[in-house]
């Protein structure tokens, strides 16, 4: 029987140099999938970060050496599978790339509004789930959590339309798309595109008059215009840092010369201006869609013969690098082909890893809580993390 | 410095050719591998550090391979270094980019690739009590490893 009186209660004192090492993760329900931080505190403040990640690791770079050029868009989508289009789109580019295959113009157009759409649904994922792990301190939390995935099931429904699959689709190959728009797609698609543009005011109310989401995001996690470039974060992380680069102005593919849209800078580099990057992204995709279905050309969607065989599609000795404009950032794909059906060499660069890489540079100094704000303002996707 | 400039200053300052086309592969002996590192992010302006990765030739050995980028000017640099048959190792980019950390992390856990210099070397996709580096050509694909079957 163990005996109340006799246990001596130790008083911590943490205003001495002691420190506390937490485990936050790999099971935590602010990781956005499988992460480990290791944290070292000192009281609530976090002074240094160790990064443990792998936890999705299944070595895509190994099993692209062993796919051919036609079996491997479909798996490429499972790198990062809240933005499964934007890998397959970089790995058919660098192919397309190398074997100079011709893409027509009605495909390049497709490409883009399936890339659009899914930056509006994977931005909507990014925002609902973190404004629910920022959860108390926007009343009740869920709120805002629930109507993005109304939102985000809307653009899934277009998908599952379109090629019957609602988060790994298989739509690129290389030399065009898979599928062409069903009847009555275009039509769906505006009108879900109509709806999330007025939505989108309704959020941007919501957080934007509320002073805790204020307090937990201005001036947190900050990143300069410098680190920003120096560890090669990208995408609305580093415009959210004053850097004026996006890939679809700077290096347009696919047709992006073709639209009309601005880039949205923020110099402020905090949480805040991550977010207001993304909010002013997904009015800028849902006019990049639109303008996409009133100008779609008509004409094939693929440049090459329907194929007989998975390694019928061979590609010359060489190297490319492709690169994508993510949701996430700069999504890359290194092809080093040999000449025959299966890449030699193949490198992601996922955004979600080299945006993670950030953490312990902006972390130590801050409060535990702030971990979790600055964590969902990177928008990993874990899959991409580890690939 | 624009990207014709870039090429011209390269060739001279490191006695390379480079052939045209974007991006510029400029390829150096290891000896020199950070000192080019510094040139393109000092000089050329290159401050935007894209990856890191390597290619592993077989028999011709290991080849490492950066991406750089300056994104004010359009400069997009591959730089490339033949390690050699059997060698495996590496000067570290970490002194120059604080991006190379993970990249080199990761390197190094794929291909078995020492970056001297490097400050915190260490496993960062697999475990490590792993055996072997998996992108290597020599490493099998159905290589069992118990317990993660």
């Amino acid at each position: 029987m163990l005996d109340v009186n006799k246990i001596t209660r130790v008083e911590m004192d943490w205003s001495g140099p002691e420190r506390l090492q937490m485990n936050m993760g790999p099971q935590h329900p602010s990781a956005h999938g499988v992460f480990r931080a290791i944290l070292g505190l000192q009281g609530e403040t976090v002074v240094d970060v160790d990064a443990v990640i792998g936890y999705l690791h299944r070595c895509h770079e190994k099993l692209s050496e062993t796919l051919t050029y036609a079996q491997y868009p479909s798996i490429a989508s499972k790198t990062d599978y809240v933005a499964a289009m934007t890998s397959e789109f970089a790995y058919v580019l660098a192919a397309e790339e190398i074997g100079k295959f011709e893409v027509p113009k009605r495909a390049q157009y497709l490409r883009v509004i399936v890339a659009e759409l899914q930056r509006i649904a994977s931005h909507l994922l990014w925002l609902g789930t973190w404004c629910m792990d920022m959860g108390g301190a926007l009343g009740g939390g869920a709120t805002i959590f629930l109507y993005c995935i109304r939102e985000r099931e809307d653009v899934l429904d277009l998908f599952e339309s379109l090629v019957g699959a609602r988060l790994l689709y298989g739509f690129f190959q290389v030399g065009g798309t898979r599928y062409d728009i069903p009847d009555g797609w275009a039509e769906q698609c505006r009108k879900t595109i109509d709806r999330i543009n007025s939505r989108v005011d309704e959020y941007e109310q919501m957080l934007e008059d509320n002073a805790f989401f204020l307090a937990r995001t201005q001036g947190i996690g900050v990143v300069s215009r410098e680190l920003a470039q120096d560890v090669g974060i990208a995408g609305p992380l580093l415009r959210g840092s004053g850097v004026n680069f996006d890939l679809r102005k700077n290096v347009p593919y696919s047709s992006y010369q073709d639209f009309d849209f601005k880039v949205p800078v923020e110099t402020a580099g905090d949480c805040y201006a991550r977010y207001k990057v993304r909010m002013a992204e997904f009015r800028q995709a849902i006019s990049i869609v639109r303008q996409g279905l009133d100008k779609l050309p008509s004409g094939p969607i693929s440049s090459r013969p329907a194929l007989k065989s998975v390694a019928q599609i061979r590609i010359p000795k060489g190297e490319a690098y492709a690169r994508v404009e993510g949701p996430r950032g700069e999504v890359g794909s290194y092809i080093v082909s040999d000449g025959s059906a299966k890449p030699y060499r193949m490198k992601w660069r996922g955004a979600s890893f080299s945006n993670l890489a950030i953490l312990p540079h902006i972390i130590p100094g801050h409060k535990v809580a702030d971990v979790v704000a600055i964590m969902g303002s990177v928008d990993p996707v874990f899959g991409e993390v580890d690939r | 410095m624009n990207a014709e400039q870039a090429r011209a200053a390269i060739a001279s300052t490191f006695g390379v050719e480079i052939a045209a086309g974007v991006p510029m592969v400029v390829t150096v002996p290891a000896e020199r591998w950070e000192e080019l590192a510094r040139y393109a992010k000092d000089t050329v302006g290159c401050r935007f550090f894209n990856f890191l990765t390597a290619v592993d030739w077989k028999e011709q050995g290991l080849e490492v391979v950066a991406r750089l980028d300056n994104l004010e000017e359009d400069v997009a640099l591959m730089l490339k270094t033949k390690l050699g048959p059997g060698v495996t190792h590496c000067a570290s980019l970490m002194p120059v980019y604080r991006g190379a950390d993970w990249m080199e992390r990761e390197c190094f856990d794929m291909f078995g690739i020492h970056f001297d210099n490097h400050s915190d070397l260490r496993r960062i996709l697999l475990e490590d009590s792993w055996e072997g580096h998996p992108l290597l050509k020599s490493y099998a694909v159905d290589t069992p490893h118990p317990p993660y079957r």
